[in-house]
């Protein structure tokens, strides 16, 4: 290339960065700024439907920006307990999650590598398929005369249905469900770099195979631990399909409540200011799991 | 001894999950069968469904409108999917990249109402302000999908490059090639089966998304998701069934031959990096 031409070309290393950071920038930094203003707006019957608040008086801008939707979320019980509510099952699924997804990751990280990955791709595989479609059948299984009732009632077991669907219960089961794959594999991609010879070091030294695992795995597997416990919690707080289609009027959940807002309601800057409440309330997880995440993608260039 | 005991309940504790995982599955293909209207109550077998499903035609056009979001989000989110993992595992510090590392890793867990909302209050704005009319629709769809797959492509990306090794590229250079040189010609060809993981990723993220759609899509690019979710509502409906089990076929498909495939491409890979060690 000749050095004329490199003159309007910008230097590839300014171009790779600039194109996914503009991208970025406009569509998803930006965009929360905007919401952030929009949530200081009043609901209006307009098109957009809400009011400016940058105002003109005699040639002066003038920022008018109105608290109200902030108070009103305060005031209103119904949205501190949905996000009360969201964060405990939020905390309690991620619980269920590891409690199951760890023992997983555990016995496909002690496979021999062809057999590991066959099971890495069945525990993939059904995160490929569609979530809605997955939720979906767990309402074909767990509704009155579903597959599990069914077969209750078959094998004389109850008399009447059970209530399963739209309970907090079936919320649960969904959750974790849907988000089992999501803590297997940063789990697995953790374990699996473990070095055995650590735990023939503890055997060694007179270690049995539960206190190896206690004092030399499970502490190592902790950034593993971290990052798939963020991956599951921090989007279950915000989550809507689940607690929409298994759960049930009183399944409060704080991403259901922004929908209901949205749509129904019609009421942009309120859910604007429940979506912003929300990031904060998310703000921190979201380091902790950005710190973690640096940490795997960037611990290798060492 | 106790090895062997500990792997046992180990294959059984995973034999448990697995059953745990895919036994919905298998229940709505076995139901897609099901004579019946009443999905879950057995009473002979059929394919009527699979037939009242593929004359739907709301269904159907929402399943091309989906498919070909999906492909174009595939594509746009590669390549910057890319873009950003090189910037991420190949550059040192430069001002700003705190930011940029935040906005790649972000979207990862960001509950998607909340980027849903924010973009919709984008593209209203830039309506306002510049009087353009952003019509929402699958433009819109498609940058919401890019902006959220895109994350998933770097992650994937990124940790294929981080194990790459160094003195490949770092020879290349030697030898007189420049950076975009050595990249197409040297980088590119040993993480393409990552490329390809990371393009199926997108692409079924991208197919399956409801949230982001529902929030920025127009009246006429109403997306397969929407259309199962609002008849879902209604009830369930062996109809789904049929569809469901159409797209775990075809996603399953796919995603097994690219996985074999990948694997082979890696398997016959190292195999090469092994002979020309040994020259």
């Amino acid at each position: 290339m000749s050095a004329r031409w490199r003159r309007f070309i910008p230097g590839s290393r300014w171009g790779l960065i600039l194109i996914p950071f503009l991208w970025l920038l406009l569509f998803f930094a930006i965009p929360f700024l905007i919401a952030l203003k929009i949530s200081f707006a009043k609901a209006a019957i307009a098109m957009p439907p809400y009011t400016d608040i940058l105002y003109w008086v005699d040639g002066f801008p003038v920022l008018k920006l109105r608290g109200e939707n902030y108070l009103y979320l305060l005031g209103d019980s119904l949205y501190i307990k949905a996000y009360l509510s969201s964060l405990k099952i939020a905390v309690i699924a991620t619980t269920f999650c590891l409690l199951i997804g760890y023992p997983m990751a555990y016995a496909i990280s002690q496979m021999n590598p062809s057999t590991r990955n066959i099971a890495l791709l069945l525990v993939i595989l059904p995160s490929w398929t569609s979530f809605l479609i997955r939720i979906y059948a767990w309402v074909g299984i767990l509704k009155p005369n579903g597959l599990i009732n069914n077969f209750l009632m078959d094998i004389g077991l109850i008399d009447a249905p059970l209530k399963l669907l739209h309970t907090p219960i079936a919320v649960y089961i969904g959750i974790v469900y849907a988000y089992l794959p999501f803590m297997v594999l940063p789990l697995y991609t953790n374990l699996v770099k473990h070095d055995h010879r650590l735990l023939e070091a503890a055997s060694d030294l007179g270690a049995k195979p539960w206190q190896a695992f206690l004092k030399v795995t499970l502490p190592l597997s902790k950034a593993g631990i971290i990052a798939g416990c963020m991956l599951v919690a921090i989007p279950v707080v915000g989550e809507f399909v689940i607690p929409e289609m298994l759960g049930g009027p009183d399944t409060l959940m704080i991403g259901r409540v922004l929908w209901q807002e949205f749509f129904n309601n019609r009421d942009w800057p309120v859910a604007s200011a429940v979506a912003m409440v929300m990031l904060a309330l998310l703000i921190v997880p979201i380091m902790i799991f950005h710190r973690a995440q640096s940490k795997e993608m960037e611990g290798r260039l060492s | 001894m106790s090895q062997a005991r500990s792997s046992k309940w180990g294959w059984l504790f995973l034999a448990l999950g697995f059953f745990f995982l895919y036994a919905p599955m298998l229940s709505l293909i076995i139901y897609s069968f099901n004579e019946n209207r009443l999905v879950t109550v057995w009473s002979g077998f059929s394919t009527k469904w699979y037939g009242e499903l593929f004359q739907d035609e709301q269904m159907l056009n929402a399943a091309w409108v989906s498919f070909r979001i999906a492909f174009y989000t595939a594509c746009a989110s590669v390549v910057l999917g890319t873009m950003a993992a090189m910037v991420m595992t190949r550059m040192r510090k430069f001002p700003g990249k705190t930011l940029f590392g935040g906005m790649i890793t972000a979207p990862l867990v960001m509950p998607e109402v909340i980027t849903g909302l924010s973009l919709l209050l984008l593209f209203v704005s830039l309506s306002a302000w510049t009087g353009l009319d952003f019509a929402r629709g699958m433009l819109t769809i498609w940058i919401a999908h890019v902006t959220l797959c895109m994350a998933f492509v770097t992650v994937v990306i990124s940790s294929r490059l981080a194990e790459l090794d160094r003195s490949l590229e770092e020879a290349a250079m030697d030898l007189g090639a420049n950076r975009i040189k050595v990249f197409f010609v040297i980088t590119l060809p040993i993480i393409a089966p990552a490329l390809m993981s990371g393009w199926l990723l997108a692409f079924t993220l991208s197919l399956d998304d409801l949230v982001l759609a529902s929030f920025v899509s127009g009246p006429s690019s109403t997306t397969l998701p929407m259309q199962v979710f609002s008849s879902a509502r209604m009830g369930v409906s062996p109809k789904i069934n049929a569809l469901a089990t159409t797209l775990i076929v075809t996603v399953s498909t796919i995603g097994v031959i690219g996985w074999y495939f990948m694997q082979r491409a890696d398997r016959r890979r190292q195999q090469e990096m092994q002979l020309a060690a040994k020259q």
